[in-house]
């Protein structure tokens, strides 16, 4: 008993050092990957045409499930908002309540979750088979620019889709709460929106939108950091995908805590 | 045996590799290779599986640094070379995957003309419609245009891997393997493409290979790749008059007669 427990506490010593080293290396090539980023996405040419078509596939593989979870959130909401609400007589808040939540923080943090598996994953498996199946090394000796045309573009695009994705997701998720108000306490839809929008400040709609351009950069960055950078074999394709939706994820909350901090400051 | 007999222009290098090594962590792949490519000729490299081969032209073409050593490319030193110099050199420099790496979310014209329009800013539609064809006609596989990578044999891939690389026009081609996988006519056609092209477009060409059918057929001079080192250079008949334990194995197990 007390041999195995002295020796396997080097190995697990040994492990953690290289996963320690692991993580730092892997910190400083994001942090490179990034800058690379800045310096090839903002000199002409600018893509225009495969950003757009980018964009259009960040809409396509996210919408429906999208429009779906966004009402279904505002709906279920509304409706286990009001229990509590009643108890002081003050269901009259509820569109108020419900617009606080959705606008502040469910509308990004949902788009962005949703964008994380659907889109994160599906741009971490394709740059990761290009990557694997030599496509990417096949357009680099052909002098095309790989990064600028694959990485800069997707980035760029669920940069620009996400923000879009999240403002569409506020007002189904409001919709769904509509609805649910609507059937129950008989109200009508002007007097919805003015309570809706009386809540909401400047700083709601900016640090909303800062948080989805955020995370909408996070989500292209990280999908696309794995991808490019998959290692070799039909293994890494996986490993790829789930990468990018694991770490987008996480990072998708920890800047959600940050952000919701710093807004703090500003109300 | 080869019958087309190229002009060879043995006082000019389009490619000169001296003292060029390369490890992997503690696995020294290339351990001092010294290599002239001429003017005009097939060069074959022969070896075995993993004795670096596709290490060698991956360095040729900037995919790899090297350790050491010097890699000059038409003219130009690798290891001082800038981004943009990079750049334009290899666009004259094609390279033939193994395994073809052909862009398998476009259609074969979309494959083609990508190296195009994304190097030659100022062609028209119908400029780059006539190389597409031009080339895809090379190789023999016009009929093909419209399809996608996935509905394409083995053979075929390979053929529009050579198609891609040769509508740059390049100086240098690099065939990785071009008959690896595939049945012994279908590599008879690919080494006669290989010859056809060297005739057609007047390129230098580095032909990575195991088969010694190809070696014969395209080849101008053979260099055996061996321990990480050109060990025996010169004609196929030279390169195999040898006892040489690790070279006539190579030679026995190819040709079972
Ligand atoms: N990017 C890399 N990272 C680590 N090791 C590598 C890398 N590329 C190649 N190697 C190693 O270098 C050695 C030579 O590889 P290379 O692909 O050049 O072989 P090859 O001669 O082309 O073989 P084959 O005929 O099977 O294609 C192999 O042992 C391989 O494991
Ligand atoms: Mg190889």
């Amino acid at each position: 008993m007390d041999s195995s427990t002295s020796t396997s506490q080097p190995i697990v010593r040994k492990g953690l050092k290289k996963r320690l080293t692991n993580f730092f290396v892997r910190l400083y090539q994001i942090h490179l990957f990034i800058l690379r980023f800045f310096k090839e996405a903002f000199v002409p040419p600018f893509e225009l045409k495969e950003i757009m078509n980018q964009c259009y596939q960040v809409g396509v593989r996210s919408f429906t499930l999208i429009s779906l979870t966004g009402f279904i959130v505002g709906l279920i909401f509304t409706k286990q908002s009001r229990p509590s609400l009643s108890e002081f007589g003050a269901t009259s808040w509820l569109p108020s309540l419900v617009s606080i939540a959705i606008m502040r923080a469910l509308a990004p943090l949902v788009t962005a979750l949703i964008a994380a598996g659907k889109v994160g994953s599906s741009i971490g498996a394709e740059l990761g088979s290009m990557r694997v199946t030599e496509q990417i090394d096949a357009m680099e000796v052909s002098g095309t620019k790989p990064f600028k045309f694959l990485v800069c573009t997707r980035v760029l695009a669920t940069t620009i889709a996400i923000p879009i994705l999240a403002t569409y997701t506020g007002f189904i998720a409001l919709l769904g709460g509509y609805l649910n108000v609507a059937t129950n306490e008989g109200t009508s839809y002007t007097t919805f929106m003015q309570q809706v929008f009386e809540p909401l400040t400047f700083v709601d709609f900016v640090s909303s939108l800062i948080k989805s351009i955020v995370f909408g950069f996070t989500i292209g960055i990280v999908g696309c950091y794995q991808g490019y950078n998959s290692d070799k074999g039909t293994e890494g394709v996986g490993k790829a995908a789930n990468g990018a939706v694991v770490t987008a994820m996480f990072l998708i909350f920890v800047e959600e805590v940050l952000i919701v901090q710093i807004a703090g400051w500003f109300r | 045996m080869k019958k087309f007999k190229p002009h060879i222009d043995n006082n000019n290098a389009v490619i000169r590799i001296r003292g060029l090594k390369k490890a992997f962590e503690d696995y020294a792949v290339l351990r001092g290779i010294d290599l002239d490519l001429y003017q005009g000729e097939n060069l074959v490299v022969l070896g075995r599986s993993g004795t670096g081969k596709s290490v060698l032209i991956k360095i040729i073409s900037g995919l790899l640094k090297p350790d050491e050593g010097s890699v000059e490319v038409l003219g130009h030193e690798l290891e001082t070379i800038t981004e943009e110099e990079l750049q334009a050199l290899r666009i004259r420099i094609g390279f033939s995957f193994q395994n073809s790496a052909l862009y398998d979310s476009m259609t074969v014209r979309k494959n083609l003309e990508f190296p195009l329009v994304r190097n030659r800013k100022n062609l028209t539609r119908k400029e780059i419609d006539h190389s597409v064809e031009e080339v895809l006609d090379a190789v023999g596989l016009l009929k093909t245009i419209n399809q996608m990578p996935a509905e394409l044999s083995g053979g075929q891939r390979k053929r529009i891997g050579i198609a891609r690389t040769l509508i740059l026009n390049p100086e240098i081609m690099l065939y990785d393997e071009p008959t690896a996988g595939l049945d012994p006519i279908t590599c008879i056609e690919i080494n006669e493409l290989i010859n056809e092209v060297q005739e057609r477009f007047k390129t230098s060409s580095i032909i990575i290979t195991h088969d010694l059918t190809c070696a014969k057929m395209t080849g101008d001079r053979i260099a055996m790749l061996l321990d990480g080192q050109f060990q025996r250079v010169g004609s196929f008949d030279e390169v195999f008059d040898t006892n040489d334990e690790r070279v006539k194995p190579f030679f026995d197990y190819n040709f079972i007669q």
